[in-house]
């Protein structure tokens, strides 16, 4: 295939990849790109042009030994729930941007540690990037069948990694705040993450399936091949304990890889999200490894004898087959597999540079005294060039050194270097003691140990001219041999070197820790380190600061880096937050911890530092001090949890006796109704008694007629008040359990109809009609009397609630399979949901009856309830389709025992 | 001839109360409920009311309410003849205006003496 046509092909795919940043950028916050899933496919930029050619390479040459890479993360995934969470909890509270900003705050906002930090990733990852502009570059050569140009301007691959260059600077700093979110790059990047692993399985179908037979096949013609045995066996102790250091390497890896972090920390939306990664990701690096055994000793069979890079057998294979398209696809998703990595590694290291090393140092300019957009034009500027700087430099170390060993190595020494980070960082998050000295010396000496061990003879490996300082040591010391340190000869240089570096970083950050204490400000961020999930939400208290300083100030601090805006909003929200009155002039500890968290975002936890002490005097803490401080706010912390726990038992109580008394209140109020009604009831008769008789008594001369009248009216007042008083009685022999009943068995219908006959007047008085369904020959199990009772007050009760025209009362009876159910419906206005329970309560008076008077005692339907109750039926009531109220009561068939 | 309005829900005490009205010259007008009194207020501007409070539709308190509003029944003496006879519920009757209130049951004689009373 031409250059040209391979050169368009790679232009449309970035275009598209650029698309995708672009719109995901647009999309911010939509589902689409706010997602567990995007999150976790971000997560696979660990998944290089290394893991994708390399991979094949090393299986290809020396068997298993490629899969600790894939082991340790695996392994440690399911921890990532507890310290992965822990990790974004505390960027995202102090908005750390990087992992120099980690550890650098955490020992102090220490600039010298930040700028260490910085120097050692650099050193570990700009030859790593080279590594992948080196993959690009020569797979670009294998698919086109081009020999690589010696002068870089022939070259094609230079214009491909310029390219990529602008395309990082351009996409890589959209935001002055460092710890903002990139969605764009996030998205492309998981995208790229699904087209890698697409790409890799289908080249692996297509060798394993249309090359070969299968597995079986490949394993077969395999076996036959010599050293098979040898490389496909852990060879006893010494290789295990490669295996074993290679996985601590790479768990050590999946934390500390700048690039891990900025996807993995940095750019974490959601704590939750960490859920899917933690089976999502162990997947994806199994579905990635499925087919690297095959394509590796396919090619293995298939280039017997010939000298050819195994590295690149993925794209060889189809190319021997003169299936350039496939071959392709292979490139672009090696492709992927290098830029997404490129990209996101010089965006960290370019965030470090600036933030940790340019604007601390002052080497952009002094920052402090500019206006807001020229501080952010400068440090995006600064971002930018660096980024570009990074990926060019990087591409130069290719060129001119030549990186000659082949994928795995070079990215093995990347990761020993970032490893040197371990002890500080985890320390960081488990260690109070450990100090900012500690982190330093221990990061020195680990890293002068790997550059004995690995770098040096490495780099006088490529020029091949002083074998004598490996093989003798130094100045012939066999002691200081830099691959048998101390006489330990059985591991291979990478694990060798890890272990030498790791064990004389991690004995010298314990030692220096433990005998030099931390200043107040390590020991400050210790404690909100490790105890991050206590401060999580008011972290600003936690922050020991004595000293004086105007508000007024820091806001003009803020303004210069963040703009007017966003200032006043910033501390129109940490005046609510923490209820400060937004007149007070002087600043606590909380508002220069929150406006140094602010500034983080923008120029690195130690300028922020620096930045604020410039404006503010503040007084020294002596460590007893401040040891002090967070031992009392420890116990405040405790007292306060357990007086909220104890404020929180005394609501509870207090709500459920309010509840109580409310009920109480209730009560009392419907007895009290009751009451009234009965008094009312009572005495409305007796008045109409008492005043008839005092006219019939006193007056002599009243007409016949009215005075047989009165006479009337007293006897059927009489008969009223005698009424109610059964009532009364009767409820409470219901409820006082003495009234008794007699149970036999009854036509229903019938006593339905009798009990009906009585009300006609009424119910011929207001027109209302009467529809009696069901068949005469039902037999219910009652006392006749008691549910004849029953019926007489709920015809009464529809009677009375029917409208004053068209009035329709149905009274239906319907056989249930153990039960006979009776209905009375009415078409007036229904029940009010809330009431259909309520209505059985002995005191109850519908809310929803049109008088303000009842017409009722409030007893009916206690009593109807009591009785049926007796009978072992149940009684309810719901509103009818038509929207009338209807009552039902279920009585049964046959003798209950 | 002196105008009454008895306002009250039930019909028999209604007929003790315009007997012994109607004996005693007055010109009697009756509303079964607030809701005919404030009807009948509309046409007529009795001398006295006599209102119950327990009362469908629109009770005694609300029917005073609307009358103590209405200007032109300003000179209406309001007696409240309730039997409801807490304390409370008679401070609320004279708090909101009304000129008596007496409790059910009633002696007839002094529901008349209360009246002459209060036109006098």
């Amino acid at each position: 295939m031409s250059s040209l046509v391979l050169i368009v092909i790679l232009g449309l795919y970035l275009g598209m990849l650029f698309f995708i940043a672009h719109w995901a950028e647009k999309k911010e916050g939509s589902p689409m790109t706010n997602n567990p899933y995007v999150y976790t496919l971000s997560l696979a930029v660990y998944c290089t042009a290394w893991t994708y050619y390399g991979s094949i390479g090393v299986a290809a040459d020396s068997g298993l030994s490629y899969l600790p890479i894939y082991l340790g993360p695996v392994i440690i995934a399911p921890a990532w729930i507890i310290i992965l969470r822990r990790i974004i909890r505390i960027s995202r509270i102090n908005k750390i941007s990087s992992i120099a900003d980690f550890i650098s705050l955490r020992y102090g906002n220490s600039r010298f540690l930040g700028a260490i930090v910085t120097v050692i990733c650099l050193t570990g990852i700009v030859p790593y990037i080279g590594l992948q502009l080196k993959a690009i570059a020569e797979t670009f050569h294998v698919v086109t069948q081009t020999p690589i140009r010696t002068n870089i301007f022939d070259d094609n691959t230079t214009y491909v990694a310029i390219a990529l260059a602008l395309f990082a600077s351009y996409y890589g700093t959209r935001y002055v705040d460092a710890s903002e979110k990139r969605r764009g790059i996030v998205t492309a990047v998981a995208l790229e993450s699904v087209l890698k692993l697409v790409f890799f399985v289908v080249v692996g179908l297509y060798v394993t399936f249309g090359v070969y037979n299968g597995f079986d096949d490949i394993y077969q013609k395999a076996q036959h091949l010599p050293d098979f045995v040898a490389r496909n066996t852990i060879g006893g102790l010494p290789q295990a304990m490669n295996w074993g250091l290679l996985c601590i390497l790479s768990m050590f890896a999946i934390f500390l890889l700048p690039r891990q972090f900025h996807v993995a920390v940095v750019e974490n939306n959601r704590e939750n999200h960490l859920k899917t990664a933690v089976w999502l990701f162990p997947l994806y690096l199994l579905i990635f490894n499925l087919f690297v055994y095959p394509i590796a000793w396919g090619g293995n069979i298939l280039f017997e004898g010939k000298s050819v890079n195994s590295d690149a057998y993925s794209l060889l294979i189809p190319l021997h087959f003169q299936n350039t398209a496939m071959a392709v696809l292979v490139f672009l998703g090696g492709f992927s597999a290098a830029i997404s990595m490129i990209i996101v590694s010089s965006i960290g290291l370019s965030n470090m540079l600036t933030n940790n090393v340019l604007i601390p140092y002052n080497l952009l300019g002094n920052l402090s005294g500019s206006e807001q957009s020229i501080n952010s034009q400068r440090i995006i500027t600064s971002r930018k060039i660096g980024i570009f700087c990074l990926i060019i430099l990087a591409y130069l170390i290719y060129r001119f050194f030549g990186l000659d060993y082949n994928l795995v190595s070079i990215g093995m020494v990347a990761f020993v270097i970032i490893a040197q980070l371990g002890p500080s960082f985890f320390g960081a998050l488990f260690w109070r003691r450990g100090s900012r000295l500690g982190a330093i010396w221990g990061i020195i000496m680990g890293f002068v140990i790997c550059v004995y061990t690995l770098l040096l003879p490495y780099a006088m490996g490529t020029t091949n001219t002083n074998a004598h300082f490996i093989n003798e040591g130094l100045w012939g010391f066999s002691l200081l041999k830099p691959f048998q340190l101390f006489g330990l000869d059985y591991l291979q240089p990478v694990s060798h070197a890890l272990f030498w570096s790791l064990f004389f970083n991690f004995i010298t950050y314990f030692a220096v820790s433990v005998s030099f204490k931390g200043n107040y400000r390590e020991r400050n961020y210790a404690e909100m380190f490790v105890d991050i999930n206590r401060y999580s939400t008011n972290h600003e208290n936690a922050f020991i600061w004595k000293g004086t300083a105007y508000k007024n100030d820091i806001e003009k601090v803020l303004v210069r880096f963040m703009g007017e805006e966003r200032t006043r909003r910033a501390m129109n929200i940490f005046n609510v937050k923490y209820n400060v009155d937004q007149k007070q002039e002087l600043a606590d500890a909380r508002l220069v911890k929150f406006a140094e968290n602010l500034l983080t975002g923008y120029i690195g936890t130690a300028s922020a530092r620096i930045l604020i002490a410039s404006v503010v005097k503040e007084e020294k803490i002596t460590l007893p001090e401040v040891l002090k401080i967070l031992e009392e706010s420890k116990e405040n912390i405790i007292i306060n949890k357990k007086l909220t726990e104890t404020s929180r038992e005394l609501q509870e109580l207090t709500a459920k006796l309010k509840e109580a008394n409310d009920s109480l209140i209730q009560k009392d109020q419907q007895k009290d109704e009751f009451l009234d009604t009965v008094t009312h009831e009572i005495r409305t008769p007796i008045t109409a008694i008492r005043a008839a008789s005092e006219i019939l008594i006193e007056d002599e001369e009243i007409p016949e007629e009215l005075r047989k009248q009165f006479l009337q009216n007293i006897i059927s007042e009489s008969d009223r008040l005698n009424r109610l008083i059964d009532k009364v009685l009767d409820l409470e022999k219901f409820e006082t359990g003495k009234q008794e009943i007699h149970l036999a068995a009854h036509p229903i219908m019938e006593t339905i109809e009798k009990a009906v006959e009585p009300l006609q007047q009424l119910i011929s008085n207001k027109n209302i009609a009467v529809h009696l369904e069901g068949k005469a020959t039902l037999m219910a199990w009652y006392d006749e009397d008691r549910i004849f009772q029953v019926v007489t007050n709920l015809v009464s009760n529809a009677i009375k609630f029917s409208p004053d025209e068209n009035g329709l009362i149905v009274i239906a009876v319907h056989e249930k399979p153990d039960a006979i159910e009776v209905q009375v419906r009415d078409n007036g206005k229904g029940i009010a949901k809330g009431d259909f329970e309520t209505i059985f309560d002995k005191f109850y008076q519908s809310t929803n009856q049109n008088f303000k008077k009842p017409i009722g005692s409030g007893l009916g339907l206690a009593i109807c309830k009591q009785i049926i109750e007796m009978h072992k039926g149940q009684i309810w009531a719901a509103n009818s389709s038509t929207g009338g109220a209807c009552l039902h009561f279920t009585l049964p068939k046959k003798e209950q025992l | 001839m002196r105008k009454i309005l008895i306002v009250d829900d039930e019909p028999n005490i209604v007929m003790t109360l315009e007997y012994t009205f109607k004996k005693n010259n007055f010109e009697v007008f009756i509303a079964r409920d607030g809701q005919e009194a404030l009807e009948i207020l509309k046409s007529q501007l009795p001398d006295v009311i006599i209102l119950d409070i327990m009362m469908p539709l629109v009770d005694g308190f609300e029917t005073l309410q609307h009358i103590r509003q209405n200007e032109q029944l300003n000179h209406c003496k309001v007696i409240f003849l309730s039997a409801k006879n807490k304390e409370s519920d008679i401070e609320k009757g004279l708090a909101l205006g009304a000129d008596a209130y007496l409790t059910k049951p009633f002696s007839l004689k002094k529901v008349v003496e209360k009246v002459t009373d209060l036109l006098a």
